[in-house]
């Protein structure tokens, strides 16, 4: 049997709001995203960090949340799918991979637009290099990716005009 | 023709869902009370059951424990024929297994209970090979190990040997592959006998799992409800599988009178769904000295694994495609599945072509080498023409036109030059490049009478607010069902996409449209939506409540007239079997399908001298698929088919060890990643198909087909390696390579 752990109160800004939970100090943070608060856009695609489909956004950093203990995401700002939209507008990524084809099955396109935000964040124009290295840790078995560099690169083109 | 919507990269129907994360998929939900399952399974590859024994501290009693015994009709899982057994009795035939299924609401005392059930097995003798299985080591399966064998007769290959100039022989292999679809499978169920089954999933046919629940539990087919949820990829490997685990989750949730969800985690979906069949092919083929084909003897053979389920059907399409778009008179094929211990290998992508064509490509390539043409002379002396029969005696009357796909593919990726200026370059330079090709066609729908069998039904059903419902089983897993369904009803009805919705595929609510399978999706069951809309347009226009050239408004309220006065305003299409169509099951002649997809594929490669790594460079991909209903969509199409042929040709490797997969993990199954996959470049031409929907054929397994042999040959073209094998990975580069200087 397993031991019985205590929960800990963890405090955290997600998704723009200020939140208070309490969780087993080493529950996957994708696990108390999904069930704790309802967020499942974020997906579980292997449980080990592979495929980024769990991707979300701790203080700017894109890590893979079923690897994130969810003591760590005490004092975090976090950003999930769900707080991208500029409601009720899309953010110009989602827009772009809509019109561009970047979403077939949809399963990797909630990890793939966070790491395609964060990429732009780093680098507003990307060559595609490092939109490349830039969505690397995220696998997608639909697209072959040719239409996501290509939502990637439309989106980076609408952030400029709009800047 | 003058199209409004079709033809126009309108942007996925349900795709503001998928960007926005919103939307749900089997593993988002959960029911009131709800349960999880686990699956307890086979550590052996054959053998019998001794006893089960559940081990100490757990609370077993809070467990909901299924076996066989608790199966309340028959135990399978029903497909073609019903072999397989949905949890293992007395006897195991593969690792992996289904014995035991257990249900409790807390997931994590579950995976440990999981781990304390021990199954006591008495070994029996297993077999792992395509060779032990046909030498019969030991019978597994029926008499002879046989799941089923073809043989298809064109001319007579035997009388003509001795005209042929050369005979070149070889044989060919292809590995297992994954299908890696992101989201794992999973499906929910609630059962109980006064409200009978329901279950949701991920899954391609929901009527397949309709089938299969109703006969395990012996249940009516009005008891039985399959609804699909957004679906996270299948590529075949959610065509079967997902019955397995539809019953598994019914069997848990009838016994505990609970809802009951199983999601299987990446390991467990790796090693124990199904996967592409490794195949081995021989070719014997006779040529004259210009390079005109005289005789061709294949030899094709598939490992099915333990159960038949969809081999057969398989073997067909691959057996069917194995003498590619060539004009050769005398052609034998040979065809068999065979039996082995390893979990059944099942649909992918492709489905048996994607190892017959990357045999056929690789030895073209060879054959030419060895009598001394250029690899592209020697297809063109022999591609298929309008008028020519194909194999199995279909006499082709589309417009094909091969050399044209040829000479496009090869303008576009500049192949004529690259294939004279990387030789001169390559050899002062430890990076060889290389340019390869393969010139292939892919048939759209079931094989051979499959499509008469399945008899599809599709319905469209317009609302007083002049919406229109398309109902049909077909699903939604990526490729642009909802999306091209919309486009084919609103362009026929004269409407826009945004007026058109597509039900939920729910056996409760739509009819049968058969399997999303076979690249049958777009052509057949987009042709019932066309009829079902025109059917519908007529009823509004015998009525005299719509008049042509109507608008939108006028449309909505000759809707809403035609309710008020007749009721429900539905149209419900059956398939019609072209009438032209013939073929014959006991001889294997006829015509295999409707309509071919034709392709030729370019790819260019790095190969690393001191890594035997290979990189594609570039990969053009010229099609002709008839009308394209929707740009952006079929160019995702082929490009994602291209990846996961670079993945077959490349980088896809399951390890087995006694029939057990043992790198079911992404950190050592390597599928390409966006630093792998070179620019592909995808173009159409289009020649509107006379039976499809505004012209379309069918696209979605095409692209599987040629990437590895284009891959493969493009390597040969830059090492001089004798490729026959894929994957391709750096140790069999490297012994290739070798054995080449020895």
């Amino acid at each position: 049997m397993l031991e019985a752990a205590c929960k800990i109160r963890v405090s955290c800004e997600l998704n723009g709001q200020s939140m208070t939970l309490e969780a087993y100090p080493m529950a996957r943070l994708l696990d108390v995203l999904r069930e704790q608060f309802g967020l499942t856009g974020t997906k579980e695609g292997c449980g080990e960090g592979e495929c980024g489909a769990c991707s979300v956004e701790i203080d700017g950093e894109l890590v893979n949340s079923c690897l994130v203990p969810v003591l760590q995401a005490d004092n975090t700002k976090i950003r999930t799918i769900e707080g991208v939209a500029e409601a009720p507008r899309l953010h110009a990524l989602q827009q772009a991979f809509l019109t561009h084809g970047g979403a077939q099955c949809g399963i990797c396109t909630p990890g793939m637009i966070l790491a395609a935000m964060n990429l732009l964040a780093r680098h507003p124009q990307p060559t595609e290099a490092e939109i490349r290295e830039g969505l690397a840790g995220n696998l997608c078995r639909c697209t072959g990716y040719t239409k996501i560099f290509e939502s990637v690169v439309e989106a980076s083109r609408q952030t400029e005009r709009r800047a | 023709m003058h199209t409004r919507v079709i033809g126009k990269s309108v942007p996925r129907k349900e795709g503001p869902a998928k960007v926005t994360g919103s939307a749900r998929y089997v593993d988002d939900f959960t029911l009131p009370d709800m349960l999880y399952g686990v699956t307890v399974r086979s550590s052996v590859a054959r053998g019998r059951i001794r006893q089960i024994h559940f081990g100490a501290d757990i609370p077993w009693n809070e467990f909901t424990i299924v076996t066989a015994e608790d199966i309340p009709a028959q135990n399978c899982v029903a497909l073609i024929i019903e072999d397989q057994p949905c949890l293992a009795d007395r006897i195991v035939n593969h690792p992996e297994e289904p014995v035991v299924l257990l249900a409790h609401p807390d997931k994590n005392l579950l995976q440990e209970a999981r781990r304390l059930v021990r199954i006591e097995f008495e070994p029996l003798p297993a077999i792992f090979t395509i060779d032990e299985s046909l030498a019969k080591r030991e019978v597994i399966w029926g008499e002879d190990n046989i799941f089923a064998s073809f043989q298809v007769e064109k001319g007579n290959v035997d009388k003509v040997w001795d005209r042929a100039d050369f005979i070149v022989e070889g044989e060919y292999q292809t590995a297992a592959q994954e299908h890696l679809y992101i989201e794992p499978q999973g499906m929910m169920a609630r059962a109980s006998v006064a409200e009978g089954v329901t279950v949701w999933g991920s899954l391609q046919c929901p009527y397949y799992a309709h089938k299969a629940l109703a006969r395990l539990f012996g249940l009516p087919n009005e008891r039985v409800r399959v609804v699909q949820m957004e679906t996270g990829g299948g590529f075949g490997g959610k065509e079967e599988y997902p019955s397995m685990i539809a019953c598994h989750a019914a069997l848990l949730a009838w016994k505990s009178r609970k809802p009951v969800k199983i999601v299987y985690d990446r390991a467990e979906d790796m090693v124990s769904t199904t996967k592409r069949h490794p195949s081995r092919t021989r070719h014997r083929t006779g040529v004259a000295r210009d390079g005109k084909l005289i005789a061709m003897d294949i030899d094709f053979t598939i490992d099915g694994g333990a159960y038949e389920t969809l081999s057969p059907v398989v073997l067909s399409r691959g057996t069917i495609h194995a003498a590619g778009p060539y004009n050769c008179p005398n052609v034998r094929i040979r065809s068999r599945a065979v039996a082995t211990n390893a979990p059944p290998h099942g649909a992918f992508r492709g489905f048996g072509a994607p190892q017959s064509v990357f045999a056929l490509e690789r030895h073209l390539d060879r054959v030419a080498k060895l009598i001394g043409l250029e690899p592209e002379q020697l297809r063109r002396r022999n591609f298929i023409e309008p008028g020519d029969r194909i194999a199995v005696g279909q006499v082709i009357h589309e417009k094909v036109d091969m050399a044209r796909l040829m000479d496009r593919a090869f303008e576009l990726s500049g192949y004529h030059a690259k294939q004279k200026g990387f030789q001169a370059n390559n050899s002062h330079s430890v990076i060889k490049k290389g340019i390869g090709f393969a010139a292939f066609f892919h048939g759209a729908g079931f094989t051979g009478s499959g499509e008469e069998y399945l008899a599809s039904e599709a319905a469209l059903e317009a609302t007083t607010e002049g919406r229109v419902r398309v109902l049909a089983g077909s699903t939604e897993m990526g490729q642009g069902t909802n999306t091209i369904f919309a486009q084919i009803a609103a362009e026929t009805l004269g409407l826009d996409c945004d007026q058109i919705e597509i039900s939920q595929p729910d056996t409760a609510q739509v009819p049968n449209s058969g399997p999303t399978v076979a690249s049958r999706t777009a052509m057949i069951v987009g042709g019932l939506v066309e009829s079902a809309a025109r059917r519908m347009q007529k009823s509004l226009f015998e009525t005299g409540l719509l008049k042509p050239g109507y608008d939108a408004k006028s449309f909505a309220d000759a809707c809403r007239d035609y309710i008020d006065q007749f009721g429900a305003l539905k149209s419900f299409v059956k398939y019609e079997y072209p009438r032209d169509l013939h073929w014959d099951q006991e001889s294997y002649q006829g015509d295999a399908y409707g309509a071919y997809a034709w392709a030729v594929y370019v790819a260019e490669v790095s190969v690393d001298m001191r890594t035997a790594e290979v990189r594609v460079d570039d990969f053009v991909a010229v099609q002709e698929v008839g009308k394209v209903i929707n740009p952006v969509l079929a160019a995702g199409q082929i490009e994602g088919g291209v990846a996961q042929g670079i993945g077959l040709a490349l980088y896809e490797n399951v390890v087995w060890q006694q029939g057990r997969m043992m790198n079911g993990q992404m950190t050592n199954y390597i599928m390409p990643t966006s630093m792998d996959v070179p620019p592909i470049r995808v173009f159409f031409e289009e020649i509107p198909y006379g039976q499809g929907p505004a012209g379309a054929k069918g696209v979605g397994e095409l692209p599987l087909d040629g990437t590895a042999p284009a891959i493969a040959n493009a390597i040969a073209h830059a090492t001089g390696a004798d490729i026959k094998r894929v994957p391709v990975t750096p140790e069999v580069l490297l012994e290739m390579l070798e054995s080449a200087h020895a």
